[in-house]
């Protein structure tokens, strides 16, 4: 009953189409999904640069290839987590929520990333009580009062721009005494009146009651620590795979990422990983929806071999 | 506009009657932005599962608005969405930014048991 071809785990752009392909090869295949399909696809508002596609929001293209996966059969089920694993074994399985069990004879590990978290006391409770990490959302509950930004990469610039249409001063906080950025948007951020920039520092802590009202930065070079009295804090420091259901269950890089071959083989015979979760480059929806579409068509060909070797 | 499957409230007066008639609610007052779309995913996965819950989505920047976004339990929220939950028309909960499924789970256990 719960046994598929092939058990896909994440229903991002690499998992949709490696749902699609699989599917229309008439292959039994289901994905796993926490949260909403699509992945940090529709984290986007506008995505412009799919091919095919002339511009489109995130969470529409997201819905398009979720209804294409349906269509051609593919099930998808949302999760909260994954409570067990069994890749090594013949038949894997995949235990979820600790109440329900599914078996294939193959998977395909498309567990995309998220957005990486400062990790420090406060984050979790000033979320969305003056710590936010979209700017297009939050950013007009800060109008006219003073923000920091932390980060160096492209989107910390970008964004700290962005919002100066409503703060009345950013902060850009950044660990390093360089930023890792395209130089038009180093630009930008460098000549903007309203930024500033406080280097080579960190955010140690989060205060506040009801909402936040300080932060501690650290001085990296320093160790001082200075309480800095503010409204809100954006967080824009890369992104994390999803792999911590791995532990233990498959070895990954120092980053969390998924080693995998061209052809998307994992070292596990009959796992194959996609998208964000593995090691690689560059992350595009159409990056990720390559790899999917490898790693169902060498599912495919290893569950043909499966089949002839009986 | 809000792109989603749930049942959407864009007047008092539809605001009003689903606290009336509905035991449990869940209102999810957004926008369709990144940090709203995964909150409304996750609850019209959970429409099924949760039968005996409301679950609802209200355009954050229209009038019908202004009841969620003054209620005394969102003072202090800075993030979308505001996701209220009711209980006999009452505020239970009332959570602000994005929120994942063990999260809701949590709140619709603890608040609406079945």
């Amino acid at each position: 009953m719960n046994h598929y071809d092939t058990i896909i785990i994440g229903g991002g752009p690499s998992g949709l189409t490696a749902g699609i392909y699989l599917s229309r090869a008439k292959l039994k295949a289901l994905i796993l999904n926490q949260g909403a399909v699509g992945g940090q696809m529709v984290l986007t508002h506008e995505i412009a640069n799919y091919p095919g596609v002339e511009s489109i929001s995130g969470y529409q293209l997201a819905n398009i290839m979720k209804n294409q996966a349906k269509s051609f059969g593919t099930k998808i089920k949302t999760i909260g987590e994954i409570t067990n694993l069994d890749l090594l074994s013949k038949v894997k399985s995949v235990t979820v929520d600790n109440t329900e069990t599914f078996t294939a004879d193959s998977i395909i590990l498309a567990s995309g990333g998220r957005s990486r978290t400062l990790g420090v006391p406060g984050e979790d409770t000033f979320k969305g009580r003056g710590i936010s990490y979209c700017a297009t959302c939050d950013g007009d509950f800060f109008t006219d009062k003073e923000i920091i930004v932390v980060g160096g990469g492209n989107s910390a610039l970008e964004e700290a721009v962005s919002l100066t249409k409503y703060a009345s001063k950013v902060t850009i906080v950044h660990q390093f005494d360089h930023f890792q950025a395209f130089e038009h948007a180093i630009q930008e951020a460098t000549e903007h009146p309203k930024i500033n920039f406080i280097m080579e520092s960190t955010i140690s802590g989060f205060n506040g009651d009801d909402k936040l009202e300080s932060v501690d930065v650290l001085n990296l070079k320093t160790n001082v620590i200075t309480k800095i009295p503010i409204d809100g804090v954006f967080i824009f420091i890369g992104y994390v795979p999803n792999t911590e259901f791995l532990e233990g269950k498959m070895e990954r890089n120092k980053w969390g990422e998924i080693g995998v071959d061209s052809l998307m083989n994992t070292p596990i015979s009959g796992v194959f990983a996609a998208g964000d979760c593995i090691a690689k480059k560059y992350r595009q929806v159409s990056t990720a929806v390559g790899e999917g579409t490898i790693a169902a068509l060498t599912a495919s060909a290893y569950l043909n071999d499966l089949k002839t070797k009986k | 506009m809000l792109y989603t499957d749930l049942t959407h409230i864009s007047t008092d007066e539809e605001y009003n009657k689903l606290l009336q008639e509905n035991e449990n609610v869940m209102l999810i007052c957004g926008r369709m932005g990144p940090m709203c779309i995964p909150v409304y995913g996750i609850a019209e996965e959970l429409e099924e599962e949760y039968p005996h819950v409301k679950f609802v989505d209200l355009e954050f920047d229209i009038p019908a608005a202004y009841p969620v976004r003054t209620l005394p339990e969102v003072r202090g929220f800075m993030g979308i969405p505001f996701t209220i939950y009711y209980k006999n028309g009452q505020v239970v909960k009332a959570t602000s930014s994005i929120q994942n499924r063990q999260q809701i789970t949590a709140i619709l256990d603890e608040y609406f048991e079945k």
